[in-house]
């Protein structure tokens, strides 16, 4: 049986069906949740896609912290439970306090929309085990609230754990030392602002790398179920 | 009727490009004597005639909600009614 990753759909999510499909070409089962559901149906995984959720209203993700579904994630984040959140859903982590810093409006005010190269800082995640080390990888970047910001000591312990793990190569968005995204203390909690459910299939993205994230989130469940 | 202000800012070391646009077009007017610009929000809130403890709700509201305190600080003040005061 192969896993089940729930992808949340809030009012304004526009990357969860690309999600779906990414979580589905990458061999597991994707599994549709809704905003307001108390319950996450058994899944072994939860990916909270890119868009703008409640509109954005007051800061992004703000609003989308206080929705039913992130009470259940929040608690199964704590038991373990691999979390992914993906540009509006890395938004939502840092609002929810399950990941250190925030993200504001790039430094240049535009909003950004190329592929992203970035270096895979650590496969110590749940979401970047099948990944070489320092690997390279494209995955295109769309936003215009991306800039990572935290104090000076949250970035020096995020650097001293090994919790930063993407790193954009050429910054896009003025981010603190070029930090595309992060990882919580135990690595289940992954968020970052490229997406690489854009980046699954030769003919609609800039590489296939993509598929690297759910193969790792497969290999750290297998590796789960076997201890 | 009990209102309340609460006024956000982006934390001084906290890069504010929205500031820096607008100082950017001062020269434009004419003003060239201008050494910062910062953008905050602020946030009007009316409670119910009869709510209590206003000023303690209105900081549990603004440091959860209005305010992330990772980038932004906040200022509470409540408006008295102008004919209770009077």
């Amino acid at each position: 049986m192969s896993a089940r990753i729930g992808i949340v759909t809030f009012p304004g999510s526009l990357d969860d069906r690309d999600a779906a499909r990414a979580v589905y070409l990458g061999g597991a089962e994707p599994v549709a949740l809704w905003h307001d559901d108390t319950q996450i149906h058994s899944v072994d995984g939860v990916w909270l896609p890119g868009g703008f959720s409640y509109g954005d209203a007051l800061r992004c993700g703000a609003i989308a912290r206080f929705s039913q579904v992130m009470d259940t994630v929040k608690a199964a984040a704590a038991q373990g439970m691999p979390v992914l959140g993906v540009c509006n859903g890395f938004q939502v982590l840092c609002e929810s306090h399950l990941l250190p810093g925030a993200l504001v409006r790039n430094a240049h005010l535009r909003y950004r929309n190329r592929p992203a190269r970035l270096r895979v800082e650590t496969a110590r995640t749940a979401w970047t085990s099948a990944f070489a080390p320092e690997a390279e990888v494209v995955f295109p970047a769309k936003h215009g609230e991306g800039r990572y910001v935290a104090d000076e000591a949250t970035l020096d312990q995020l650097e001293a754990s090994g919790r930063v793990v993407f790193r954009y190569l050429d910054n896009p968005n003025g981010s603190m030392r070029d930090i595309a995204g992060v990882a919580n203390e135990a690595g289940n909690v992954v968020g970052l602002m490229p997406h690489p459910e854009h980046a699954v299939e030769a003919l609609t993205g800039p590489s296939t790398d993509g598929l690297g994230i759910v193969a790792s989130v497969l290999a750290h469940l297998s590796e789960g179920a076997r201890r | 009727m009990a209102r309340v202000v609460v006024d956000v800012m982006l934390k001084s070391e906290i890069l504010d490009p929205q500031g820096e646009a607008v100082l950017g077009a001062l020269p434009r007017l004419g003003v060239t004597d201008v050494a910062s610009v910062r953008i905050g929000k602020r946030v009007e809130i009316e409670f119910d005639e009869n709510a209590q403890n206003v000023e303690e709700q209105s900081r549990v509201i603004a440091d959860q909600l209005l305010a992330n305190p990772v980038i932004e600080s906040f200022t509470v003040s409540v408006e008295r009614d102008p004919v209770e005061a009077a």
